[in-house]
């Protein structure tokens, strides 16, 4: 089942690929976005470190190291120093579960994709415990904020997986990677395009930043933090894009499969590439207030995962086995019916909202 | 299988200690005197854009997400009961799908309550 045989061997190796993995795409992404956000709004980004300021992470990272520890007199130290930890371990236990390709992934669960679930939610309370042990009124709201977002965010993000277990037929990653002989994303558009905003919120990119929306609370939860605590926060935050993006990559992109090129390459490129649309995401939507975020998700994103569900179902039903080339012009079709339908159903407050 | 979860507990071992060592390293460098250290009282005061700070943090405040959080524990477990449902569809055939279809609706009445109550609603 696995590459390597041997259990501590298999365990030794994977642990340190992980490891590698996560802290050179971590640094990747940062490079990534400042580079790529720099060029559409037509600066440089940063470019005097190294060439074309490759070497900016690194310097980052040593600066960070180099900073004072600050901590808040009036906040609670044992929380304050717990909180970045709670936050951390659960996104980078995520990685356990993902797959590189075929029998390359640290542990093959049966149940991979309800584990990416249920230990991605403990992150929450990283935040909430950072927002709190601060003692400030800012980062309060702004860890209120996160925890009403990811608790909204994750029914409709729960459902959109489950489309793709219906369509699967199993929980493990490697299976689901193995059953896209079509992508989902042309079997399962809206379910895609629901698990794509919900993620988006799940892990606070850009539409859905309140948490750390700087015109508003400054900095969010984090305004107290400094040094190696704030980075290990910044660390969090690019990871769970990291996890986003190879979610979003194992789940409808089709994983490791590709043409020509080893799998693991096409992993790494479709990772690549749905970081870069986040990237592009963030340069071009503003943010979202925290009554239209929570409407859009209870009002919009809710009802339409489970009829894009209960639709699904169905057609499992109805094609037993694989489903055929037909059902992509069919699901494409009911996405825009749907979508065209909701939009007009269901209206978010615009304008002011009198507190 | 459980050899499996082993390999996951093991990792989050490691995942710890990887944890815990980044954040020790200024601690560490502190003593060798390259990361700086002066305290001083303004430095450790809360933050709020150069203002003093009026009264507590820790305070009861109307928190709106009240009823968000009793719809979601509702709806959650629902999602929970899901997925054993749709791993084993294609098996289960059609009962299981009707079956399935009255349990949800039943949980769906209660959303569409809180709906007409305009408990969604930001008020």
């Amino acid at each position: 089942m696995y590459l390597l045989d041997n259990y501590w061997i298999h365990f030794a190796v994977f642990t340190v690929v992980i490891i590698a993995f996560v802290l050179t795409m971590v640094m990747g992404f940062i490079y990534i976005e400042r580079r790529f956000l720099g060029f559409i709004q037509i600066r440089m980004g940063p470019n005097r470190t190294g060439p074309f300021g490759l070497l900016q992470p690194v310097a980052d990272a040593i600066k960070v190291l180099l900073k004072e520890d600050i901590i808040p007199a009036k906040g609670d130290k044992l929380v304050f120093w717990l909180a970045p930890l709670v936050a951390f371990v659960p996104v980078f236990m995520i990685f356990a579960v993902v797959p590189f390709q075929r029998g390359a992934l640290l542990a093959d669960l049966n149940v991979g994709i309800l584990y990416v679930v249920a230990v991605s939610s403990i992150i929450a309370v990283g935040v909430f415990m950072a927002g709190w042990s601060s003692n400030n009124k800012y980062s309060l709201v702004g860890a209120m904020r996160d925890v009403a977002q990811l608790v909204s965010y994750e029914i409709p993000l729960g459902l959109a997986i489950l489309s793709v277990v219906l369509l699967a037929g199993s929980l493990s990653l490697t299976r689901i990677v193995e059953a896209q002989s079509i992508p989902f994303i042309l079997l399962q558009p809206l379910g895609f395009l629901i698990f794509f905003i919900a993620a988006l919120a799940e892990v606070n990119r850009t539409p859905f930043d309140l948490l750390e929306a700087d015109s508003e609370i400054v900095a969010g939860f984090n305004i107290e933090y400094s040094g190696m605590k704030f980075a290990m926060f910044f660390l969090t935050e690019y990871c769970e894009a990291l996890v986003l993006s190879a979610l979003v990559t194992t789940l409808f992109l089709g994983g490791w499969r590709g043409p020509l090129l080893p799998p693991f390459l096409w992993f790494i490129i479709k990772v690549v590439a749905v970081f870069m649309f986040v990237a592009w995401i963030r340069a071009t939507i503003p943010r979202l207030r925290i009554d239209q975020v929570m409407g859009f998700a209870w009002k919009g994103l809710l009802p339409l995962a489970l009829i894009n569900l209960l639709i699904t179902a169905l057609e499992v039903l109805v094609w037993k086995g694989t489903l055929p080339w037909l059902v992509i012009f069919l699901n494409i079709a009911i996405m825009a019916v749907l979508i065209l339908f909701w939009s007009r159903f269901s209206r978010l407050g615009g304008g002011r909202v009198e507190v | 299988m459980l050899a499996d979860f082993g390999l996951v507990a093991l990792f989050l071992i490691v995942a710890i200690i990887f944890a815990v060592s980044t954040i020790l390293i200024p601690v560490t460098l502190k003593y060798i005197r390259v990361v700086p250290k002066k305290p001083s009282a303004a430095k450790s005061s809360t933050y709020e854009c150069g203002m003093t700070t009026i009264g507590k943090t820790w305070v009861q405040f109307n928190f709106r997400y009240y009823f968000y959080a009793l719809l979601f524990v509702a709806l959650d477990v629902l999602v929970l009961f899901l997925y054993p449902w749709a791993v084993g569809l294609r098996d289960l055939g059609l009962f299981a799908f009707v079956g399935m279809l009255i349990f949800i609706a039943i949980v769906i009445v209660g959303y569409i309550y809180a709906w007409r109550k305009r408990v969604l609603e930001w008020q």
